[in-house]
């Protein structure tokens, strides 16, 4: 802060410099205080996600139709608590608090997912959100693995191979029903329905309306573009979907042979819009019941830091 | 030895599935991970111990409340978060003496019982620690924590009722829990609660499958899905 024009410029040759050779930021490098705020931005936004997302899912936790799918929900919806742990962490390293993002989130300053505003009315939207869902964020996040800011990097990392694990598994859920009784396979096609559209969104705006893009690419925080990434996706999603023996709910998907990629049809941006500005199907459900959780659990949190205050002196003594 | 594989089974199924109702709704996110993890324990435990009767989940979802041999004390709705730590030291404390002996023994529990004694005494030390802090801690959370203690008190008497095929000294392992809780709950600035643990009801009473009414309600929603497709395989 105290540091002259002279020091500035020299500071930020070196973080260009380090960006330019693809070296990692870590938390005591200097960097432009955009830099800071679009990660903190992007990380805590990332994190929320993790925290709203095990809604939709745990909403079948009780409902799950066998032990063995509802260890393996218990399970996601575990990981996904550790995921946004993971993230606040890595937030925090950039100089904020995991309670002040919460405290953001919780008045809707700070946003999440959009596809979490979606309900899951069926055992296999579990499925749907396991395949296409997590599906589409791998293809986002795998790219974050090389992400300039290191411990947002390190994080993916870790991220990514529990994310391509439960991918898997809601792809074997989708199958198992698709294969199963007649109404198991329309209720997997009904789910597929639903959820196709909401994850092709999860990539963003198209590239000519993404307003943080091109700074980020600059940055290297993000490696492709929205519409770059969304290709990759239907060319994922269009076969797997094949063999899944489910449709995808677009007539334009086929093969562009001279492209070589699958074509797909036009988005409802309005859709997307409308749920970024709170008005999807679960906007308010989702956030008053991550409001109410965290204000039921206030008295629980001051428990625990006056039980801690209170023997603080004695493991100071004990530590000695 | 099919109704002790039934009892135990039932028991960890079904406090398992109450735990899994906090998903989404705990107090920190490191609950959401613990409170997670002591259910997935439990269900691992839930399903050897029900593959051990038949299809676990004909057993889990087929059967009607009178045919749950779980004790009423972990069928009990989660209440506050100092309500579900109440239940939790009851039966996490109880469960991790059960998995001891029979860990030692050399009947058909004791592979199950090696394993689950390391899963159980983590859930017993996380249920001790938030006595602690929520005895100890604030008026508010003293009060709560003392009130989950009491109300769940009355139902803590059954898990001595001895089982049919556990040939163990059930009334050895009460005095053990007896003197542990105590201890903790001394600890913990609270008091232990008075009045009766057994009674016509509630002596032996799940283990007879007979309940309370809020497990009705939580099997059909557990159940659901499983009935309403018949022969279906997920």
């Amino acid at each position: 802060m105290t540091a002259t024009i002279g020091e500035a410029a020299a500071e930020q040759d070196i973080f260009d410099g380090a960006i330019a050779a693809d070296e990692r930021i870590e938390p005591r490098d200097w960097m432009p205080d955009a830099y800071r705020a679009t990660l903190v931005r992007q990380i805590a936004q990332h994190a929320h996600s993790e925290i709203i997302g095990m809604q939709p899912e745990s909403n079948w936790i009780t409902r799950a139709p066998s032990l063995r799918r509802k260890a393996i929900l218990m399970a996601k919806v575990q990981d996904e608590a550790g995921h946004g742990l993971y993230l606040y962490s890595a937030a925090e390293t950039l100089g904020v608090r995991r309670d002040e993002l919460l405290d953001k989130l919780h008045a809707g300053r700070q946003k999440y997912s959009s596809i979490f505003n979606y309900p899951t009315l069926t055992w296999a939207d579990v499925g749907a959100i396991g395949w296409l869902v997590d599906g589409a964020a791998i293809m986002n996040q795998v790219p974050l693995c090389r992400c300039s800011y290191g411990p947002y990097a390190r994080a993916m990392v870790r991220i990514c191979k529990e994310e391509s694990f439960h991918q898997r598994q809601g792809y074997e859920l989708l199958l198992t029903l698709s294969r199963g009784t007649p109404e198991q396979h329309a209720m997997a096609q009904d789910a597929v329905n639903r959820w196709w559209w909401p994850s092709m969104m999860m990539f963003g705006p198209p590239d000519d309306e993404s307003t943080h893009s091109a700074q980020s690419m600059a940055w290297k925080i993000k490696r492709h573009s929205n519409d770059e990434l969304r290709q990759r996706f239907v060319d994922a999603s269009a076969p797997q979907a094949e063999i899944l023996g489910l449709t995808l709910p677009d007539p334009d998907i086929r093969w562009n042979e001279e492209r070589g990629h699958y074509d797909s049809g036009p988005i409802d941006w309005t859709e997307f819009w409308d749920v970024l500005a709170g008005n999807g199907p679960c906007n308010d459900q989702r956030l008053t019941q991550r409001r109410e959780a965290h204000e039921n659990g206030a008295w629980v949190r001051e428990a625990a830091a006056s039980y801690a205050a209170k023997h603080a002196a004695g493991r100071g003594e004990a530590a000695v | 030895m099919t109704s002790a594989a039934l009892a135990l089974g039932d028991d960890a199924l079904i406090l398992s599935h109450r735990l899994g109702e906090w998903a989404g709704h705990a107090p920190a996110l490191e609950e959401e991970v613990a409170l997670a993890n002591i259910a997935l324990d439990l269900l691992g435990q839930a399903r050897v111990l029900l593959s051990m009767v038949g299809d676990e989940d004909e057993l889990a979802f087929l059967r009607e409340e009178r045919a749950f041999r779980n004790l009423q004390l972990v069928e009990q709705p989660n209440g506050d978060f100092a309500h579900t730590i109440a239940r939790q030291l009851y039966f996490s404390g109880f469960q991790e003496l059960l998995y001891e002996r029979l860990a030692a023994g050399d009947g058909p529990f004791r592979p199950l019982a090696g394993k689950a004694v390391k899963e159980v005494a983590y859930h017993r030390d996380h249920a001790e620690h938030w006595t602690l802090r929520l005895g100890d801690g604030t008026a508010e959370s003293h009060a709560r924590m003392q009130r989950g203690l009491a109300e769940l008190w009355r139902f803590t008497g059954e898990m001595f009722q001895p089982v049919e095929g556990l040939d163990l000294d059930w009334a050895g392992l009460e005095s053990v829990w007896l003197e542990r809780v105590t201890e903790v709950v001394e600890r913990a600035t609270l008091t232990l609660p008075e009045g009766p643990r057994t009674g016509a009801w509630t002596a032996g009473a799940g283990r007879q499958g007979l309940h309370t009414e809020p497990f009705g309600r939580m099997l059909a929603e557990m159940q659901h899905l499983y009935r309403s497709h018949p022969g279906a395989t997920w």
